[in-house]
């Protein structure tokens, strides 16, 4: 019987990687500046649910999720884990306790190349309380891995499907996959998501899923938090981020009427039709008004909102009235 | 699936009373669990427990424990008569202000409705917004 589902607090957490030394050209060394990848984060992951990790390159997502799982150690602030109903929650660094119901998946895969991946298996089995060895047979075999090959003999494809194997497998009261699909063909990314969520219903546990394939994953989740440049962006529910804006389609002049004064987080044209993504909430007036002309109020989708806000600065719109990428006549 | 303009939790609200009203899912009878829903749509079983949610406040569902949710007694009839009143309000109106804008009369109308079902309703409101 595995523990409730962990929880997790981070506060004021600043992660830099030490100062570095730098050999130059005249061979003297000089020291450079310490990169913060995490600058001054505060976030609570609620138990028992799944939540999105979304950020660009070099946001910090991995130092994140690292520090979760104890690899790497925070400069300053507190890292706090543990299970749900519990207040006395705990540091994960060098406590075996805590790291033992933590499951870290990284892209990496963390596997021992040369030994047969049977033995990655029994190492895994051997860390993890909760362990599901048939669990993790089938998966294998679903994802066609065979057990006696060496992780190094693998594809990209087939390595990130033993990590997800191990993931689920584990069922860690903490299970974390950091970019787990990277090589997975589409089938086997929509297998793993499927597997995942039959899991989650079965044995409930905190997921914690970064990705940048937001449109294929955002329906997984239950809460988001989209990290920025070492910083917490927005750590809300899915559905909160949802109601943050909404779209319009139809008939051009209808739908720009319609937009009024509010920011237009993404336009595309499709010859008379335009779609426009729009921040905040439609009132009653609107939707009526849009119904009568022949408009349709949509969802926003987290994808729109995701780039919008991590955009590079002076990037301000330059999307706007980019022509539909399935075609379309260009625009003006 | 689910790709309408609200919220997926609305969606699949939606899509169980229509159901019930179509009589697919009969009274008593046990709906998917919200990890048949999730595995079954893709998305998280929080987002079903929702549309579960409503549907119980609304008296559409009950839950029975740890068997799962079923369709209550009476929902069906419930929801025709609920249909029933909001019909006159939701979508007669509205088409009777349209005839009114398109100038066709209320004799018009009402030939139109003697015509085409065979009721013979005598009545009709000549009410127009």
């Amino acid at each position: 019987m595995s523990p409730a589902p962990f929880g997790a607090r981070l506060d004021d957490v600043v992660v830099r990687f030490g100062t570095q030394r730098r050999m130059t050209s005249d061979g003297t060394t000089v020291k450079e500046d310490a990169t913060t990848a995490l600058d001054g984060v505060g976030l609570t992951i609620r138990p028992g649910v799944i939540t999105g990790v979304l950020g660009r390159n070099g946001a910090g997502k991995s130092t994140l999720l690292s520090l979760l799982a104890a690899f790497n150690r925070p400069t300053s602030g507190t890292v706090r884990l543990g299970p749900d109903g519990d207040d006395a929650w705990e540091d994960p660094w060098e406590n075996p306790w805590v790291t033992a119901n933590v499951q870290l998946v990284r892209e990496s895969g963390d596997l021992q190349d040369d030994e047969k991946i049977s033995e990655s298996l029994r190492y895994y089995g051997d860390l993890r309380p909760a362990w599901d060895a048939d669990l993790a047979a089938r998966l294998l075999d679903l994802f066609e891995v065979s057990t006696r090959k060496k992780p190094s003999a693998l594809s990209r494809g087939k390595r990130s499907a033993v990590g997800a194997t191990i993931g689920l497998a584990s069922r860690a009261p903490l299970t974390i996959f950091d970019e787990v699909y990277l090589g997975m063909d589409a089938p086997t990314r929509y297998a793993f998501y499927d597997e995942i969520l039959a899991d989650y219903a079965e044995h409930p546990r905190t997921i914690l899923l970064s990705s940048h394939l937001v449109e294929e994953v955002e329906r997984l989740f239950e809460d988001v938090v989209v990290l920025h440049r070492g910083s917490v962006l927005l750590a809300e529910t899915a559905e909160e981020m949802a109601s943050r804006g909404f779209s319009l389609t139809g008939p051009a002049a209808a739908v720009e009427r319609l937009s009024g004064d509010r920011r237009v987080l993404h336009r595309q044209r499709l010859g008379a039709t335009v779609q426009v993504t729009l921040e905040g909430a439609p009132d009653d007036a609107t939707a009526a008004e849009a119904r009568s002309a022949g408009v349709e109020v949509g969802t926003l989708p987290l994808q729109d909102l995701f780039v919008r806000l991590t955009q590079p600065a002076g990037g301000d719109g330059r999307h706007a009235d980019a022509p539909a990428a399935t075609g379309g006549e260009a625009p003006r | 699936m689910f790709d309408g303009p609200e919220p997926i939790y609305v969606q699949i609200a939606q899509m169980i009373r229509a159901q019930v009203l179509a009589g697919e899912l009969a009274e008593e009878e046990q709906v998917m669990s919200t990890t048949q829903f999730a595995t079954t749509f893709r998305i998280n079983p929080a987002t079903a427990a929702k549309a579960f949610t409503a549907l119980v406040d609304e008296g559409v569902l009950y839950k029975r424990r740890g068997l799962g949710m079923f369709v209550a007694p009476g929902a069906r009839e419930r929801m025709l008569e609920h249909h029933r009143r909001a019909y006159f309000d939701d979508v007669l109106a509205p088409a009777l202000a349209q005839a009114d804008i398109l100038g066709i009369s209320t004799d018009e109308l009402v030939a139109y409705v003697l015509g085409t079902n065979g009721h013979g309703r005598t009545t009709t409101t000549t009410e127009s917004s």
